[in-house]
């Protein structure tokens, strides 16, 4: 019923065969431990999005200004960057 | 210079009557990492030029007869899932092994500006997922009081660094329980603040209707003097708030009449009987100080942590979904073993080898919860759930002033006993989730010792009711001391 190796390429994990046995166990363990949650009754109630009450929090709808200084940080984590671009590999054949 | 139990105040009036300079503190402090921590591995890496290059700052300033702040020069230990700028930030993972903050958290931005001094970064489980801090990908922290047992998780790094008294206080992060349940665990207090009292700019989020940053500390005070430093509303993070109202009701001085409710379901099967006589012990203290005690019921706590798995998991695996290899930390690509024939392997390599084993079994169970045909009956079921133990919490308090609860059902567990079975390592949480689940505050301090092992304490109030927790728990801390 839980079918590691397509939940793991959704979740873009490459994983073992030996890694893919052992998660399989672990998750339906944990499956069987969360169908608790069927038991309670859920008729009517709605569903609880943000813990304090929040909602819709605006701000002023304007951008940030670039910044050289910020833009070195940021490429100088990136793996592979050219040109002030970070670098990717081709996404079609 | 004598480091043990050395408290903010301590180290203020120590640097205003020149005892001794911030220099001095700091250098001390390292040194002694560097022998202490040997034995406990609290700390990732040490932030010494950073550390001394504020020191020096406060001395001149108190050398040219300036007034210093409450804060100021007081070094601290930062959990290394929190943006220190220059400075690496791992959050334990392999994915982010050379991974440098490009900017400061705000957390981090209200400490600098108070003039506290960062000594480094400390030890989680990855990602701060865990109660063990056995996840990290760079070895387990060990317990202060019992090198052999773990000192809970996931901020295991900065409870370990308090209690062993490897700085005065720190930050750490609390999802389900992982300030407080370590809090425990290692012999400090620890404080989840409501959700949003503490904005979460520069914390790498894990799951982000849940987390919260907070302080541990060696007493009550330190606490709440950090919290006081760090909280706040900021516009760059939404869900951050300011109370919305005067927080202590009028008329309520020190304990008398304060109305404290003892859950049913939190003192029943699974708690260890000398846990409960010691909690139990700790809040008689109030009651013989005139506290009423008032039982009190939360049904829907035994739904908590399968609600929480659900919730937390989902968020987890759309918030990891960012290390993909490409923007920053460790890639595959930079791997010369690896042969890649185009960006989906990049993805699956990347984050199949340097992700560890509890990230990528939470982001299976979170992507599986979220995929189509399952959401409404995980997803948008949990979310139901957590709307009913919310009310729980608001209904209890309709009728108390706080609740208290063990932190935790038993004392630090040995390192290596719950490793291999995830379910039972979720249990050690089962008192601090729902917590977490209604957004409410939650504070966490010591309230005696079985043999050597420190027992917590957990006292839970209303959204925004952070300064009666407090209050409340510096009295206990008072009488506990007779």
């Amino acid at each position: 019923m839980f079918d590691v190796a397509h939940i793991a390429k959704l979740a873009r994990l490459g994983l073992s065969r030996e890694d893919e046995k052992k998660f399989a166990k672990d998750l339906t363990a944990i499956l069987d431990f969360i169908d608790k949650l069927k038991e309670v009754d859920v008729e009517g109630v709605e569903p609880t999005l943000q813990a304090t009450g929040l909602n819709s929090v605006m701000r002023r709808d304007e951008g940030i200004k670039r910044q050289e200084e910020s833009r070195k940080k940021l490429l100088a984590n990136a793996p592979e960057a050219k040109d002030n671009y970070i670098k990717v590999k081709a996404v079609f054949d | 210079m004598e480091l043990k139990n050395l408290t903010i105040s301590q180290v203020h009036n120590g640097l205003k009557n020149k005892e001794f300079t911030a220099k001095a503190l700091v250098k001390g402090f390292l040194s002694y990492i560097k022998k202490e921590d040997a034995k406990v591995h609290a700390y990732l890496s040490t932030t010494e030029k950073l550390a001394l290059e504020q020191a020096e700052k406060v001395d001149e300033k108190i050398a040219a007869g300036l007034k210093i702040g409450p804060l100021e020069g007081v070094p601290c230990a930062i959990k290394d899932n929190i943006l220190v700028e220059g400075e690496k930030c791992i959050a334990a993972s392999k994915i982010l092994a050379n991974y440098v903050a490009p900017y400061d958290a705000t957390v981090i931005r209200k400490l600098k500006s108070a003039g506290v001094i960062f000594l480094g970064k400390t030890n989680m489980d990855e990602f701060a997922m865990g109660s063990s801090t056995e996840n990290s990908a760079y070895g387990a922290t060990k317990n202060p009081n019992d090198l052999e047992r773990v000192p809970g998780g996931s901020s295991g790094g900065s409870a370990a660094a308090v209690a062993a008294d490897e700085c005065v206080f720190s930050l750490g992060s609390d999802t389900g329980g992982s300030i407080r349940q370590p809090a425990s665990f290692c012999g400090v207090v620890g404080f989840k603040p409501t959700y949003g009292a503490v904005s979460r700019y520069g914390v790498m989020a894990m799951a982000s209707s849940l987390d919260q940053i907070g302080p541990l500390a060696k007493n009550v005070a330190d606490c709440k003097m950090v919290f006081d430093a760090i909280k706040g509303k900021d516009t760059r993070d939404a869900t951050s708030a300011n109370p919305p109202a005067p927080l202590l009701k009028g008329g309520l001085k020190g304990v008398n009449n304060l109305k404290i409710g003892i859950p049913k379901e939190y003192f029943a099967k699974g708690l260890n009987k000398e846990v409960e006589k010691l909690v139990s012990a700790a809040i008689g203290k109030l009651t013989a100080l005139g506290a009423k005690i008032v039982e009190i019921s939360l049904p829907y706590s035994e739904y908590a942590l399968a609600c929480y798995y659900i919730i937390m998991a989902s968020e987890v695996s759309a918030n990891l979904a960012r290390f993909d290899g490409i923007k920053y930390g460790t890639s595959a690509i930079s791997d010369k073993q690896s042969a890649l024939s185009g960006l989906l392997d990049v993805y699956l390599q990347s984050r199949g080898q340097y992700l560890g084993a509890e990230a990528r079994r939470r982001i299976m169970l979170g992507t599986y919860s979220l995929s189509s045909g399952y959401y409404d009956a995980y997803y948008l079921r949990a979310q139901k759930v957590r709307t009913r133990i919310a009310d729980d919490f608001k209904k209890a308090f309709a009728g108390v002033d706080l609740i208290m609860t063990p932190v935790a059902p038993t004392t630090a567990f040995k390192i290596g006993e719950k490793i291999n079975d995830p379910v039972t390592m979720y249990l050690s949480d089962i008192y601090t989730v729902p917590v977490n689940l209604a957004g409410v505050p939650a504070l966490s301090m010591p309230c005696g010792k079985i043999g050597k092992l420190p027992v917590g304490l957990q006292i839970i109030g209303p959204h925004f009711s952070e300064d009666l927790i407090f209050r409340v728990a510096q009295t206990i801390e008072d009488a506990m001391r007779f």
